[in-house]
């Protein structure tokens, strides 16, 4: 992949109109490479939750520019017509619960996004099965999501969020319900992905156990971005 | 693509099949009703085909012998025989009464009929058709009597000699055949209290005894005893002759009512069963507003339930149809579920009912295509719902 991962300048998103307009993100810059995992860490009520839903094309942003790969995506309006595709094919998500379909078995949870993708159902399911082997819960594939333990189940969400091989990763809390050591594991994850699959990796955490894992780390706080060295880059 | 809907019902097949139970002994009480209301019209139907035929004729301005009482002299019928296209004429007598065996009595329509003639059970299942002239009868095994019974029919006990089938009137109360003698007395013949009172009142009346006129009271008294009525008189018309023709003959030249097949199956099914008819068609809108909401119901809060999971798919990228198709396909599988049970229920306790009921294929048919169009409208309720649903509550804050 060329380029950047994910590139934010000037980003700007204003809730309500006169009197009553809130500025949630007033000036947001960031940049993440592909393969780079980079924590987003601040306050409630920080932007934080704005800011990653600006960026997974759920709400749309008052002013600014991203760019994903190659492609500008927003500037000033979005650029893609399609934006159900675009989180679809480009964005993975990873929630603070993993959020498994429970009628689905571990395979298919990871396999439906390909399969609305338009790829054939053995060719999803093909796909679905060796991230699961890259992260560990092969041998849970025919499981269904309530017999794997809250660090499988999380290891499952992170298998979804790669099945497309989106450029892009965005992970809301993804370690909130485990324990340390879970916790790094899946911080260990996720890195390990982001390098084999070229993937940039946002996290939004206010976990005090994995944010010194980072390299790099982007402070929100009055819907302003700050940048700062992690304690991950020494 | 694999069917989201098809994995919910199997992930949670219990809640759905237990659901499916419950929506489907509804969907058999209303199969029910349009059985009952089937089985109405086939028993007036069963009626006219069981009296062998093709004009009813009864006495002048009124719809009987079913829908109406009617009344005619007993010698009717040889004027009709004379009528051009008439090829059979033959008297008949309905009541409908309480029939008693031992302590127990049955709500039968006794018919009173002349061997041989139209009126007769067209076939038995067992015994013989009467011979004698009087107290035998031939009963449909619905009334529970046996050959060799004895039943009692106002002051004379009659003996069972066969049984018949799919005889009954247009209230579905089996039929007791007897001969047309017994059955002209037992409905038109007072009894010996009142006839002894009548006697009295007629001899005390002066105009009625007078002295100078030898036999004038015995005639009255014989002519007030003597039963010489019936209720209709049944005519087979020649082959190759219009039934209207002749019914249309005997309406202008012999002063009395002629109604033929279709007339008459216009009289028992648009008019005596028609506030019955309305009464189960109210019943069955009743019903099927009831399983409209119960699965409205069901399917929105199996939706509410799995509101997270829909904000993910959104957030995904899942197409609102595709979330849509799969909450209709959840409401049709609970409706074919809710069906099967339903018509399994239905076929299984229709016997059971005291009166026939008939269950159409083509009701089940219908019956199965609204049951698919309610639930399909029912779950568009949900599917507002579920396409409301902000991908945005699936990210936290």
């Amino acid at each position: 992949m060329k380029g950047f991962g994910i590139h934010i300048e000037g980003l700007r998103k204003r809730y309500g109109e006169g009197d009553t307009a809130v500025d949630a993100l007033k000036n947001v810059n960031m940049t993440v490479a592909p393969g780079e995992v980079v924590g987003l860490i601040g306050p409630s009520g920080s932007g934080k939750s704005t800011l990653l839903k600006c960026l997974g094309a759920v709400i749309e942003p008052t002013a600014g520019r991203m760019t994903l790969g190659d492609e500008v995506i927003f500037e000033d309006s979005w650029k893609i017509p399609d934006l159900r595709a675009l989180r679809r094919d480009r964005i993975g998500f990873v929630f603070q619960a993993p959020y498994l379909i429970p009628f689905l078995d571990v395979t298919d949870n990871v396999a439906l996004l390909p399969m609305l993708a338009g790829k054939p159902n053995g060719e999803a399911r093909k796909r679905a099965n060796e991230l699961l082997d890259a992260l560990d819960v092969g041998h849970r594939a025919k499981a269904n999501p309530s017999q794997l333990s809250g660090g499988e189940q999380q290891r499952v969400a992170i298998a979804r969020a790669l099945a497309n091989q989106p450029p892009v990763i965005l992970a809301d809390e993804p370690t909130a319900p485990l324990d340390s050591e879970r916790a790094l594991s899946v911080v260990r994850i996720l890195n390990d992905m982001a390098q084999q699959f070229r993937t940039a990796i946002i996290v939004v955490t206010h976990d005090e156990k994995i944010i010194p894992t980072f390299k790099r780390i982007y402070h929100i706080r009055d819907g302003k971005t700050f940048e700062e060295q992690g304690l991950g880059a020494a | 693509m694999i069917s989201l809907a098809g994995r919910d019902i199997l992930h949670s097949w219990p809640k759905f099949v237990l659901t499916g139970i419950g929506l489907g002994l509804l969907i058999g009480v209303t199969l029910s009703m349009a059985g009952i209301y089937r089985g109405m019209v086939d028993d007036a139907k069963a009626l006219l085909n069981n009296s062998g035929a093709d004009i009813w004729v009864v006495q002048q301005e009124t719809q009987g012998p079913y829908a109406e009482s009617s009344s005619l002299r007993d010698d009717v019928y040889r004027a009709l025989l004379a009528l051009p296209g008439v090829s059979r004429a033959a008297n008949v007598t309905y009541l409908t009464m309480q029939v008693r065996l031992d302590n127990t009595d049955v709500r039968a329509m006794v018919v009173g009929f002349e061997p041989g003639q139209p009126g007769e059970p067209s076939y038995l299942i067992a015994g013989r058709h009467i011979t004698r002239s009087h107290y035998e009868a031939v009963a449909d095994v619905k009334t529970g009597f046996q050959l060799g019974d004895t039943i009692r029919i106002r002051r004379h006990d009659y003996r069972v000699v066969g049984l018949t089938r799919r005889m009954v009137s247009s209230g579905g109360d089996p039929m007791v055949f007897i001969p047309l003698k017994d059955a002209q007395e037992a409905q038109f013949l007072k009894d010996n209290d009142a006839i002894l009172n009548e006697r009295a009142r007629t001899t005390a009346n002066p105009s009625l005894n007078r002295p100078g006129v030898p036999g004038l009271l015995d005639a009255i008294l014989a002519a007030q005893n003597a039963n010489h009525n019936v209720n209709a008189v049944l005519v087979q018309i020649a082959p190759g002759i219009e039934s209207e023709q002749v019914a249309s003959e005997i309406r202008r030249w012999k002063h009395l009512q002629a109604f033929t097949r279709a007339q008459m199956e216009e009289i028992l099914v648009s008019k005596l069963i028609a506030t019955s008819a309305k009464q189960i068609g109210m019943f069955l809108v009743i019903l099927a507003i009831v399983s409209a909401a119960i699965v409205a119901f069901i399917i929105y809060t199996m939706t509410l339930g799995k509101i997270r999971e829909i904000a993910v798919l959104k957030l995904i990228g899942t197409r609102n149809r595709t979330i849509a198709g799969m909450i209709l396909q959840q409401a049709m599988g609970l409706g074919l579920i809710g069906f099967m049970v339903g018509k399994t229920a239905a076929t299984l306790w229709a016997p059971f009912f005291p009166k026939f009921v008939l269950l159409e294929p083509g009701d089940a048919v219908r019956g199965f295509i609204v049951v698919m169009l309610i639930c399909a409208l029912s779950s568009t309720l949900a599917i507002r719902v579920a396409l409301r649903v902000d991908p945005a509550t699936a990210i936290g804050g």
